[in-house]
């Protein structure tokens, strides 16, 4: 396009027709507005403005977006979260609903947010042995670092995505891409990365994660020296070693305690790396995508030659990794050389028993953000007083309706798990910065002595009637009902 | 960032609604319960790319159309052509003229490509796609200014009539309009037909230079319009009846004519309170009360 825009047009790109949008004016769609040159989401209340004018009781939407999962969405019952509330920030004033309820006889009041954070970012857990990347190796998403590789856990890898120093800290491509990164897998979306010196892995939330084009299936069922404990009996009798490929321990049958135990003959098998107990090897390979988390395609890498003074013609050997997806079978020729074989019947029950103890492998997204001192404001005349309720648990925080779990220590720094929230809660604003509901539920008396804006207190009968910035989701089952008195709240 | 197409059934739990970017559509569907579900799905599963294919050409079809016809490829970029090129010669007039309708009429194809109902209709925003089997009929209401809804005329549209699109357009609505009609509705064959027909019907209710009407050109509102620097009405001041009636004359000529044509069934021309009907035979289905008339 060869024309030239007013500097204070903006290009919206909610949807491919890319409207360009002059200042005070909308989009195509009527949703999307330049609002002073930035782009903001207006909510399209024409539906429900004929609908009162015609003298129809307006209904609150029934709103569940996203790409369709070929089920046609139908409301259950009535549930107030933040999302869509919209939020009074950078002003001090109070939140733009405060909402109360009687609840068990107990008169309950839920402040209810939307919170800009651009001090926020996600936990990725990638559950997979496979190495994605050296720790503290950054994490890209379309060229651009968004976060850094952190700890290994048990079976899973963690990636800390986001954070202040990305969202804003860097250029402004970093920025906008990190935003889109975060909003994305908040959203349950998938997402593609790269790691530096590492993997690229697809990963969207409560999906498995897919590395270097490969869907993960399984988690280790245990480190390869836990899994020969595990499976010795089962092997026992039935071959005469078994090597449990690992990237974390290796394990060797004939070596391990569990094979001294049951009295597994020697084998002089030589493993490559270095030997921690009778039986278990670290580092046999370097971290990479094939067996049990290692860099190895052949599982005879690892070995050395058989020591002759134990081994023996024909003896019958098991390689196996942690998630019984990769097996080989061999047996010693008459210059004690391993040949590969067709695994035998008796053996592979035990793989596919690994295989079967192994759970699915899934990718887990922590939003994570901390409530500053203007979202707090919204709440109460004195913020520090929030924090101290929130802390005694006389008042509770969710995220759209899913529980948060407070981290401990100064501030509302908070997790959520983002499947447990309404789909597409998430949005943002070009700052960039990530926009999360938050939603603080107390008691009215609570909230009254915390210096709560209580004049602002309206019932939820009208707030359900009256406003049509409003949104209704179906509450998840597995998720506590946020209403619900708290269980500290008696004790004050 | 992208927004991910909605797809949900309105509160009613009959109506369904979907929405992508500026496409936004409500449907409904009657027939047996199975039947209704699958035409839902299907025109959800349809739904559901219509906005990249029509972005993926989107600089042709906000082209005029001239004597070198565009190549469009996608199956609703053509059927919007089709319904303007009537109109090309002459006229400054785009396929965007005629998406509503056209997406309209492919979502409603799509339901029953699935399954048999007993009728159904595809809302594109007041452009409207109908489907009646055998002895079914709709009612249809319509409306003089989206911000304020009321009743202006009710028509209704039987299995027997050759009408099975409905449009209208107006410089009150969403789309831009040359013209001063606050609202012209045609009934026509097809929801792409009537479309186009509402649009240039209502371009055509006007009186040029007239110092009452504010005109801007589309681009000063809008950077990308089809319509580029052509002026577009933003607002009429009070006009006088015999301006009305001139106004209106200019756009029912053009009306009669596409009705002896048969390119229309009817059209309603509303103007600052006035309505004229105009249509090719004399048993109107259209009814236009007094009562509302007056409402002004």
């Amino acid at each position: 396009m060869t024309d030239v825009f007013p500097p204070d047009t903006v290009r919206c790109d909610a949807c491919p027709v890319l409207c360009y949008i002059k200042r005070g004016q909308a989009g195509a769609c009527d949703r999307y507005a330049n609002v002073e040159g930035q782009l903001v989401r207006v909510d399209p209340h024409i539906l429900l403005d004929r609908a009162k004018s015609q003298g129809t009781p307006v209904v609150p939407f029934l709103e569940r977006e996203g790409n369709w999962d070929g089920k046609i969405m139908k409301g259950q019952e009535t549930f107030v979260t933040a999302i869509g509330a919209g939020t009074t920030y950078p002003d001090y004033k109070p939140a733009p609903f405060i909402v109360s309820s009687e609840v068990e006889g107990v008169d309950m009041v839920t402040v209810v947010t939307e919170g800009i954070f651009s001090y926020c970012g996600v936990k990725l857990k990638i559950d997979t042995d496979r190495h994605l990347g050296p720790e503290r190796g950054f994490v890209r998403a379309q060229g651009e670092p968004v976060g850094h590789v952190t700890t290994a856990e048990y079976g899973s890898q963690m990636l800390s995505l986001g954070g202040v120093r990305h969202l804003t800290g860097g250029t402004k491509s970093e920025g906008r891409v990190t935003c889109e990164t975060l909003l994305d897998l908040c959203n349950a979306k998938e997402v593609e990365l790269t790691i530096d010196e590492g993997a690229r892995i697809r990963v969207a939330a409560g999906q498995p994660p897919v590395v270097n084009g490969q869907r993960e299936e399984r988690m280790r069922v245990g480190c390869g020296s836990a899994t020969i404990g595990m499976f010795a009996k089962q092997w026992f009798g039935k071959v005469d070693d078994v090597v449990v490929v690992d990237d974390h321990i290796t394990g060797v049958l004939s070596e391990h305690q569990a094979g001294k135990l049951l009295g597994v003959r020697e084998t002089g098998i030589a493993i490559q790396g270095r030997r921690s107990t009778p039986g278990r090897y670290f580092q046999v390979a370097e971290p990479g995508t094939g067996w049990g988390g290692t860099n190895i395609s052949d599982p005879l890498t690892i070995l050395k030659p058989f020591k002759p003074k134990f081994a023996w013609p024909h003896l019958r050997l098991l390689m196996v990794s942690t998630t019984g997806e990769q097996f080989a079978y061999y047996e010693l020729d008459e210059s004690l050389r391993p040949v590969g074989k067709d695994l035998p019947e008796a053996l592979k029950e035990s793989v596919l028993r690994i295989r079967e103890n192994c759970e699915p492998a899934l990718t887990t997204v922590l939003f994570m953000g901390g409530a500053g001192g203007s979202l707090r404001a919204g709440v109460t005349e004195n913020p520090v007083r929030l924090t101290e309720s929130v802390k005694q648990k006389l008042t509770r925080v969710t995220c759209g309706g899913a529980p948060a779990y407070v981290w401990p220590g100064g501030g509302i720094t908070f997790m959520v798990d983002v499947t447990r929230m309404p789909e597409n809660a998430f949005g943002y604003v070009p700052t960039p910065a990530l926009v999360a509901p938050i939603e603080f539920t107390l008691k009215k008396d609570d909230y009254a002595v915390l210096g709560g804006h209580v004049d602002y207190v309206r019932p939820l009968a009208e707030v359900l009637v009256e406003k049509e910035r409003q949104r209704q989701v179906s509450s998840l089952p597995q998720n506590p009902w946020p209403l619900k008195p708290l269980a500290g709240s008696n004790e004050s | 960032m992208r927004e991910p197409a909605l797809i949900r059934l309105l509160p009613d739990g009959r109506r369904l609604h979907l929405h992508d970017g500026p496409i936004d559509l409500i449907v409904e569907a009657t027939g047996s319960r199975a039947n209704v579900a699958a035409a839902y799905e299907a025109a959800a599963r349809r739904f559901v790319s219509i906005l990249d294919e029509l972005c993926s050409e989107l600089s042709l079809l906000r082209a005029q159309v001239t004597e070198n016809p565009p190549r469009l490829t996608g199956a609703i970029a053509q059927r919007m052509f089709t319904a303007v090129n009537l109109y090309s010669s002459g006229r400054f007039i785009t396929p965007m003229a005629a998406v509503a309708g056209s997406v309209a009429e492919t979502v409603l194809e799509s339901m029953l490509a699935a399954t048999p109902l007993d009728r159904a209709y595809v809302n594109n925003g007041g452009d409207i796609a109908l489907h009646l089997s055998t002895g079914q009929s709709y009612l249809i209401g319509m409306v003089e200014r989206p911000d304020r809804p009321s009743l202006f005329g009710a028509c209704e549209i039987c299995a027997d009539d050759p009408v099975r699109g409905l449009a209208t357009s107006g410089w009150r609505g969403r789309s831009f309009s040359l013209g001063i009609a606050d609202a012209v509705t045609v009934l026509a064959k097809t929801a792409a037909g009537a479309d186009a027909a509402a649009t240039v019907i209502a371009n055509a209710v006007d009186l040029p230079g007239h110092p009452a009407i504010t005109r801007i050109p589309a681009r000063e509102i809008s950077p990308d319009s089809d319509l580029g620097n052509l002026f577009v009405t933003r607002d009429v001041a009070p006009l006088t009846r015999g301006e009305i009636d001139s106004a209106i004359e200019s756009g029912a000529l053009l009306a009669e004519s596409l009705c002896s044509h048969r390119v229309i069934h009817a059209a309603a021309i509303h103007l600052q309170g006035h309505t004229r009907v105009v249509t090719h035979s004399l048993d109107s289905s259209l009814d236009v009360s007094q009562r509302s008339l007056l409402h002004a």
